[in-house]
């Protein structure tokens, strides 16, 4: 209530309803921001819950029995771990080994992995999460002790430098995301190189050149209504376009490039496709940027007698180069995540080479995910973990970048 | 129209002629049948209550109009014996020999140095520019405040002195007429003195087009006054009256006009 007597009638102030009715809203949005806070945190809890955690290991053979006169394996000379292999593999897969690579050539240490590849044969029977392996260790042994007497256990990191630096492989233990990594990284690229120009040079076009008549205004409207269009029909496009119909392009026959396995569907057909898919993205966030440039500056450009390409080069481009970048993060941070069109536009499932080339096969990190995900063994659903928490992190240093480009542009004015 | 009618300008009496001017805003007629003989090296005052198209009229001399909205133009303005509506005549180039400041102060997000000298630049000028830069701001009265800051940005300075940044920008590009737009309508009184004060100063170098909302503005610094008023038929802009200052403030022909400068209207 007010302090001071009434003044004036007619009024009814009503002070503490109206700060009362303020309250309420503010406890709303802050609600509102919570709910938003809380699905983030949760999600990237569950994320880490599963990156990291106890496995238990059983070997095929106890590399205790491969010791020999009380040498360990690790430490017996190269031609004893010869031997050993050839002992205890089949006479077929010894000399496909021979062949791939003579004995001779190979290291110690080369043939002590195919021994443990081949020969133990580490399987991991059981992985827990990192919440039961802090606070669950208790039933962690029970159950190991129940069911997996003859294991091995040991805390795993999923991700580690070996998870970044090493192809793709059949044995999740053994795999990595390098593959799937640089293919991200080649298509980002391309639908960059290619999106970013095209689609500020459409902005320009539409917001400083283009007179307001109806082809304009019907140009806009479907550029409006493209970005809202589900991506997998962006996949379509591109796999019609891209990959078949300018297949001797897209597959590089038309530049020499014969790796007759790709049949177009490439690292440049993927990245044109995302580039098509974030396309309209960039045309209407520069274009809103351009035209947050005030007029006032374009008027003093006219007036002291710029041509329009003056003006633009000058003033315009200058001044919402800033609000440009921003959209243009915002359009990679979409196109690095995508999935579907690259589903159809044929990402690979399963290749080990990194990509060489705008010409080569590739998959990417949410195709490796999604690969991962859908395997029935539990422990590719820790690898999954571990890629998402690398796509994160590969997303987070994209954007650090066009950040500290945008403000060093923003600073120069 | 033949080139004949147009001997009064080349003989270098007028520095611009409107003669028949029409312009519209899509359908709706903005400004009617102005004829209008600017005097050279003199001030001329444009006033008028809101919306009589003071402003559509200032723009009409260097092609502002066509620039951002939907305007079209008929009639002809006669600068230096060429019609500028002609189609052979670059409105680019009109617009470096007609200069024009606006009413709020838009410096460029440059240095001050830059501000002035880009409008030259652009316009491909070859001397030196450093001595470009000093005499424009000398001769915008701003040398003596920015002198050791040419570095820095136009925008730090405060309002007035942005404005007196445009007018050293305008005159960089070497123009014959400089039209101004309310230029000192969002400045504080003697911020304003001092741009008025400037516009004496420039009178003798250039031609000077004023629009302003300030009676007593219009009163002190110029030679000549047109007075635009609103038809109340078809709600279009004309000129009323176009009569020298001082005549204009003491014995007006037009009855319209005594009514607007006594304050009984508008």
């Amino acid at each position: 209530m007010s302090v001071f007597d009434s003044d004036v009638k007619d009024f009814e102030p009503k002070l503490e309803q109206r700060h009362q009715r303020g309250s309420i809203w503010r406890v709303v949005f802050l609600a509102s921001t919570t709910v938003g806070i809380v699905v983030l945190a949760v999600l990237l809890l569950t994320i880490i819950n599963d990156a990291f955690g106890y496995v238990a290991i059983e070997n095929e053979i106890d590399p205790e029995t491969l010791a020999q006169e009380g040498v360990l394996l690790e430490d017996l000379p190269r031609e004893a771990l010869i031997a050993t292999l050839q002992e205890n593999v089949s006479e077929g897969l010894f000399r496909r080994f021979e062949h791939d690579k003579p004995f001779g050539a190979r290291t110690r240490e080369e043939i002590l992995a195919l021994i443990r590849d081949d020969v133990i044969e580490p399987r991991v029977v059981a992985q827990w999460t990192l919440f039961e392996s802090l606070f669950r260790r208790d039933m962690i042994s029970q159950e190991l002790a129940e069911d997996y007497p003859n294991s091995e256990v040991r805390f795993e990191r999923w991700i580690d430098l070996d998870f970044v630096t090493t192809p793709q492989s059949a044995d999740a233990m053994e795999a990595g995301v390098r593959t799937a990594i640089f293919g991200s990284l080649w298509t980002i690229a391309i639908a960059i190189l290619f999106s970013f120009p095209v689609g500020v040079g459409a902005a320009i076009y539409l917001e400083e050149y283009a007179v307001d008549n109806v082809v304009n205004r019907v140009i806009q409207t479907n550029i409006n209504n493209l970005a809202g269009v589900p991506s997998i029909i962006y996949g379509m496009l591109g796999l019609a376009i891209f990959v078949r119909a300018l297949q001797p392009i897209s597959s590089g026959a038309a530049f020499g490039y014969n790796e007759a396995t790709a049949n177009g569907r490439t690292v440049v057909s993927a990245g044109l496709t995302l580039g098509l898919l974030i396309l309209p993205l960039v045309i209407i966030n520069s274009q809103e940027a351009i035209r947050a440039v005030p007029n006032s500056l374009r008027s003093a450009a006219y007036g002291l007698g710029a041509t329009r390409w003056q003006t633009v080069w000058h003033h315009v481009l200058p001044n919402a180069i800033t609000g440009i970048l921003t959209g243009a993060i915002l359009a990679v941070s979409r196109a690095i995540g995508e999935t579907a069109p690259l589903v159809v536009v044929g990402a690979s499932t399963y290749i080990t080479s990194d990509p060489s080339g705008p010409f080569s096969k590739f998959t990417t990190l949410p195709i490796q995910i999604y690969q991962w995900t859908t395997r029935p063994q539990d422990v590719f659903r820790n690898i999954a973990a571990a890629a998402i928490i690398v796509l994160l992190v590969l997303l987070l240093s994209l954007n650090a970048t066009a950040v500290i480009l945008r403000n060093r542009f923003s600073k120069r004015l | 129209m033949s080139h004949g009618q147009t001997s009064t300008s080349q003989n270098g009496k007028y520095a611009i002629e409107a003669e028949d001017l029409k312009v519209y805003y899509d359908d709706f007629l903005a400004l009617k049948n102005v004829n209008l003989q600017i005097q050279r090296n003199r001030v001329t005052a444009i006033i008028g209550p809101s919306g009589c198209g003071k402003s559509t009229m200032l723009r009409a001399f260097n092609r502002m109009n066509e620039l951002f909205r939907n305007a079209h133009t008929e009639g002809k303005v006669y600068f230096n014996g060429v019609n500028v509506y002609q189609s052979d005549v670059d409105p680019v180039e009109i617009r470096r020999r007609i200069g024009m400041v606006f009413q709020k102060p838009n410096p460029f997000p440059k240095s001050i140095y830059e501000n002035v000298a880009w409008g030259a630049r652009i316009n491909g000028y070859k001397g030196n520019m450093d001595n470009l830069v000093h005499e424009c701001l000398v001769q915008a009265a701003l040398w003596d405040e920015v002198k050791d800051k040419l570095g820095q940005s136009g925008l730090s300075l405060s309002g007035g002195q942005q404005q007196r940044l445009c007018i050293a920008r305008t005159i960089a590009t070497k123009p014959e007429i400089i039209l101004m737009d309310e230029p000192a309508s969002a400045l504080d009184p003697i911020a304003t003195l001092r741009i008025e004060d400037l516009m004496r100063d420039l009178a003798e170098q250039y031609t000077i087009i004023v629009v302003t909302h300030n009676m007593q503005q219009a009163g002190r610094v110029s030679d000549f006054t047109a007075f635009f008023s609103i038809d109340e038929d078809d709600r279009a802009g004309m000129l009323i009256e176009y009569n020298p200052t001082k005549k204009m403030f003491s014995n007006p022909d037009n009855e319209i006009t005594e009514d607007y400068i006594t304050g009984r209207f508008g």
